[in-house]
This record gives C-alpha cells, sequence and structure tokens, in this order.
C-alpha cells in the first residue's frame, strides 16, 4: 500500500456521496410521486396524503435529499413493503448466494480464459488457437439467459443431471455460473491472447530466451506478470456485465440473490427495495473496480510512482 | 470508394458479417410482407405444434405460428436498436465534441456527469430506468440510448482530443476558421468513421440489453413478437415444446454473431489497439 493506493481509497468518499446523489434523483424522477406508487393502486387520496408527510415528500427537495443521507449514515434504507422487512436484512439475506455466484463466474473466467489465451499466443495458428478464437466469437454472440436456457434443457431436462432451478448446494450453482461466465471466458481469452503476443514480441523476452532459460519460465514468470495488466483492465470493464448479468440470469433460475429480488420487487412495486438494490449494486461496480485499480499497482511497479 | 469496398468486403470476416446483417435488415424492413401468416394470429386447435410443412418453425402456445412471429420480431428488435443508438448518438456526440473541443471546466462538467452514469451496471440502470418510466417499447428505446450514451460520449471525447491538435487542425485554425468550422468541416469528417465502428459494437451489447429486458418482461409488452419476450414463454414450455427455444434463439445468436463479425473487423481495420468493448 503506497500513496498511491491511499489516494485511491480517499477517492472513494467523493464517489459514494455521488451515488447516493444520483440514486435519489433517479428515484425522485419518477412520473407521477413516490407516494402513489408506495401506497399501491387501490389507495385513496388520503392515504396517499398521509403516506407523504410520513415519508417526508412533502417537504423541500433539499430536506428530503438532507434525511435520504442522514438515513444512509445510518444504515436506514426503508422498509421493502412486499417483504414487510427492513431492506438491509433483505440486503443481507440476498447478497451472500449471489455473491458467491458472481466470485465463481470470475474463478471460471480465470481458471478458464487465462491459460487457453495463452496456447492461443505461444502458437497462433495452431487447431487449439482456432478453436480458441473460434469459440469466443459464438459465445459473445448468444445472451447469457439463452445460453442458460439450452444448458437448462440439455442438462436439467433431457439428461436431468442437474437441477432447473432453485437455491442451495453447487448443483444449483453450475448452470447460473456457465451462464455468466461464458461472455466473459471469450472476452478474457482473447485479451488474453492478444496481451501475451504483445509481450512475447518484447526485448526482454529475448534476452531472457538469450539466457537458455526454459520456455516455460520465460512464459510465466516473464511474459505473463506485465499481460496482465490489460487483462486485469478487460475483467474490470465487464464487472458491469457481471453485475447486471447475474439480474437476469438468476431470475432465469430462481436463484434466491439480488438480481432475482430486485425483478421481483420491480414487478411487486417495491419502491425502496428497488432503491436498495441498485444501492448495493453500484456499490458492488465501485468496490470492483476499487480492486482493479489497485491489483494494477502490484502487477505493474510503474504504477506506483506515477 | 467503390474500390475501397470492394477490398473491404474481400476480408471473410467482413463479407460475412455485412451479408448477415443484411438479411436482418431486409427481413426487418420487409417483414410484414414476408411473413407466412399474421404474427398475431391465435389458433389455439393447433397450439404448441413442433415444425411442419405449415409451420416450419413450429406454433406457440396460443397457435401463432413461430415463423411469422420470429420474422415480425426482427422487425420491433432491429428498430428498437437502430433507433435507441442514434438516441445515443445524439445525446453523446455534442457533448464528446464540446468536451473534447473546449476542454477546462466544461470538460470537467460534463465529464463528471458521465463518469457518474458510467458508476451503474449498464443493465442495473436499464432495469432502473424502465421499471420508474413503465415497460414498454419507448422506455426501452430510452433505456439503450442512456445505456450507451455516457461511453459513446467518453470515446468521441478521447477522439476529439486526438484530433484537436492535429497539425492540418492547427493550419485551418491559423486560416482563421471560427471554432465551429473546424468542428464540423475538420474534426468531425476525421472521427466519424471510427464512432461508427463504435456504434456497431454498441448494437450487439444493445441487443443483448433490448432481448434481456424483453425476457424480464420488463421490455416490449406482449402481443407484440419480440425475441426476448419469445424466450420469455419458451421458459415455461422448455420441457414439453423446445421448438419454441430453436427458433427465437437462433435469430438473436445470427444477428449478434453477425454485427460482431463486422464490428470486429472494422475495428481491427480502423483502430486495432483498441481494447475497448461496450
Amino acid at each position: 500500500m503506497g500513496p498511491f493506493a491511499l489516494r485511491r481509497l480517499l477517492l472513494l468518499l467523493p464517489q459514494a456521496l455521488g451515488i447516493a446523489t444520483l440514486i435519489f434523483v433517479l428515484f425522485r424522477l419518477v412520473p407521477g410521486d413516490p407516494a402513489t406508487i408506495v401506497a399501491g393502486p387501490g389507495a385513496t387520496q388520503p392515504q396517499i396524503e398521509a403516506l407523504r408527510r410520513e415519508l417526508g415528500l412533502d417537504r423541500p427537495l433539499w430536506a428530503q435529499y438532507a434525511r435520504f443521507l442522514g438515513d444512509l449514515t445510518r444504515g436506514d434504507l426503508g422498509t421493502s413493503l412486499s417483504l414487510r422487512q427492513p431492506v438491509t436484512q433483505v440486503l443481507a439475506a440476498r447478497l451472500a448466494p449471489s455473491a458467491a455466484l458472481m466470485a465463481a463466474s470470475l474463478l471460471l473466467t480465470v481458471a478458464l480464459a487465462v491459460p487457453a489465451g495463452v496456447a492461443a499466443a505461444v502458437r497462433p495458428h495452431s487447431t487449439t488457437a482456432q478453436v480458441v478464437m473460434g469459440v469466443s466469437v459464438l459465445a459473445l454472440s448468444i445472451p447469457n439467459f439463452l445460453l442458460g436456457m439450452i444448458l437448462m434443457h440439455y442438462l436439467s431436462v433431457r439428461w436431468r443431471l442437474l437441477p432447473a432451478a432453485g437455491t442451495g448446494g453447487l448443483a444449483f450453482l453450475v448452470m447460473p455460473t456457465l451462464a455468466i461466465a461464458a461472455r466473459l471466458v471469450a472476452l478474457v481469452s482473447r485479451t488474453t491472447r492478444a496481451s501475451v503476443m504483445e509481450v512475447l514480441g518484447e526485448d526482454f523476452v529475448r534476452t531472457a530466451r538469450a539466457k537458455g532459460l526454459a520456455p516455460r519460465v520465460v512464459l510465466y514468470r516473464h511474459a505473463l506478470r506485465p499481460a496482465l495488466v490489460p487483462i486485469i483492465t478487460m475483467i474490470g470493464l465487464q464487472a458491469g456485465y457481471l453485475l447486471g448479468g447475474s439480474i437476469v440470469v438468476e431470475t432465469l433460475f430462481a436463484y434466491q440473490g439480488l438480481g432475482q429480488a430486485m425483478i421481483t420487487a420491480v414487478s411487486l412495486r417495491d419502491y425502496f427495495l428497488v432503491q436498495g438494490i441498485t444501492l448495493l449494486y453500484v456499490v458492488g461496480f465501485l468496490l470492483v473496480n476499487l480492486v482493479v485499480d489497485l491489483s494494477y499497482a502490484a502487477f505493474d511497479p510503474r504504477i506506483r510512482y506515477a | 470508394m467503390r474500390r475501397r469496398l470492394r477490398r473491404l468486403l474481400r476480408v471473410p470476416a467482413m463479407a460475412g458479417g455485412a451479408a448477415l446483417v443484411a438479411v436482418y435488415l431486409t427481413a426487418g424492413l420487409l417483414a410484414p410482407w414476408l411473413v407466412p401468416y399474421d404474427p398475431d394470429e391465435q389458433d389455439l386447435m393447433a397450439a404448441l405444434q413442433p415444425p411442419s410443412r405449415a409451420h416450419w418453425l413450429g406454433t406457440d402456445d396460443l397457435g401463432r405460428d413461430l415463423a411469422s412471429r420470429v420474422i415480425a420480431a426482427a422487425r420491433v428488435d432491429l428498430a428498437v436498436v437502430v433507433v435507441g443508438i442514434l438516441l445515443a448518438v445524439v445525446i453523446a456526440a455534442p457533448v464528446g465534441l464540446l468536451a473534447g473541443f473546449v476542454g477546462g471546466r466544461t470538460d470537467r462538467v460534463l465529464m463528471t456527469v458521465s463518469d457518474a452514469a458510467l458508476t451503474f451496471p449498464s443493465l442495473v440502470l436499464a432495469v432502473v430506468l424502465v421499471s420508474l418510466f413503465g415497460a414498454g417499447l419507448r422506455s426501452v428505446i430510452v433505456a439503450v440510448a442512456l445505456t450507451a450514451a455516457p461511453a459513446l460520449a467518453r470515446l468521441i471525447r478521447s477522439l476529439v482530443l486526438q484530433t484537436a491538435h492535429l497539425e492540418y487542425v492547427d493550419a485551418a485554425r491559423a486560416l482563421g476558421a471560427g471554432p465551429g468550422r473546424l468542428i464540423a468541416r475538420h474534426v468531425v469528417p476525421n472521427i466519424a468513421g471510427r464512432v461508427i465502428v463504435y456504434t456497431t459494437l454498441m448494437g450487439s451489447y444493445a441487443m443483448l440489453t433490448v432481448t434481456a429486458l424483453g425476457f424480464l418482461g420488463l421490455g416490449v409488452q406482449p402481443p407484440a413478437a419480440e425475441w426476448g419476450n419469445m424466450l420469455a414463454t419458451t421458459r415455461t414450455y422448455l420441457a414439453t415444446a423446445p421448438w419454441l427455444l430453436a427458433a427465437p434463439g437462433a435469430a438473436i445468436i445470427g444477428f449478434i454473431f453477425g454485427l460482431n463479425l463486422l464490428g470486429d473487423a472494422l475495428r481491427d481495420l480502423f483502430d486495432p489497439k483498441l481494447l475497448w468493448r461496450p
């Protein structure tokens, strides 16, 4: 941790404030007004008025903003109307399954894509390389929910290998993970191939080879490390996809995570729950980018002194 | 120009991608005349039939002809993507040009706004927008435009920064050309090609967003046919009627595959070092 890391961490404060402000603005933009939405379709005018006062929506915008920020710092995100419990409790219950899904997708991505990309870079004209590139173009063309349905059709309907939907042990994690990871594997293996090929042409790699180092050592100790920077960049760029992908894929597989909760909340017009989950997604996105920025410094020493 | 075009089409990926996209555009434009049946006409006696001579892609749960619905959906999906991306360009171009060309405080303010929008994962933003403004065609178009615009504005800004101080632009400036003329006559023509490449790649990502929203029930609403909402029906009948998966699924994959081939080939040509992807 150098001054770079410290500066990067300090940047989190204005970013968090910016996000809170943006969410406040976005959710006050609702055509019609939140009180009507929250009260539901059957509510009478006096009920809506009462609710508006209770939620503080009759007060000036700056007062609402101050209250929103105050509630946030106290960790109060309001109450979920459909589940009748604090939003923070719902988030706490749904976070772990989603986090497991995303972590599994990332692990699978790195485990598959980096070796595949390296293999394709070392022998650019081999069959392996062509298969890697061909499969990756195809994988980029399938929406994750469609791939999920194809997997569901074969793995659970036809061959009865895996449960079609639900949350639980590892078996429930397999298909959602594959559905989300396919696009990431494709992008990361292409990036790995391109960046390893570039590094393999550099002078220091030739020097390492000329010293008589084994090809394996040259590849993994000298070439892969600088090649990791663009690979990490690509993973960081796709963090948004990872989070967004979980919404669709969790819904498809009825996987009890944040994304599935969000879609349910949207359909039930559970205003505060949607707002809370959105906030958590954006914070997650911010943290992933933080980790990416910090890992640059770990893999490329020049960044520390920048 | 024509010779250049012919040379471009000799790259197999480019020619294949362009041909596939052309097929979809034609299908979308001519959909009302191409469909063998009325895509919305129900025939409950013929519900959930597998592919046959009469219905060569089968029928859905309400007995509607799947081939007709897939073609009709091409019209809707392509229109949403094209209009959405055009709207994104209309929003992003002035922002990117202004930020890149004027610089200073204008640049900082505009880029802070676009960075703030970029802190939302795009599908999360799309779901929030659609849920706030109500599901339906118009909201989906707005969601596509607003999720694509911030990244596009940033790209246009960086292209302008690369271009604004090239020698020929400085020469025009020395000759007394005003900022409006510099942008319109010297900067825009130089960066237009690369912007088109990016919008091609954005188009395939936009299609993923549109179909995902449709699948979630937040996009184009039934009975209008849209590939994503057709697949939402498929989920219910996956065990009994797998052909409901094949027709819209193949349609989506084919389109995105074609656009990716075309976009990647164009990018390799215009901007080979670019890593960016929407």
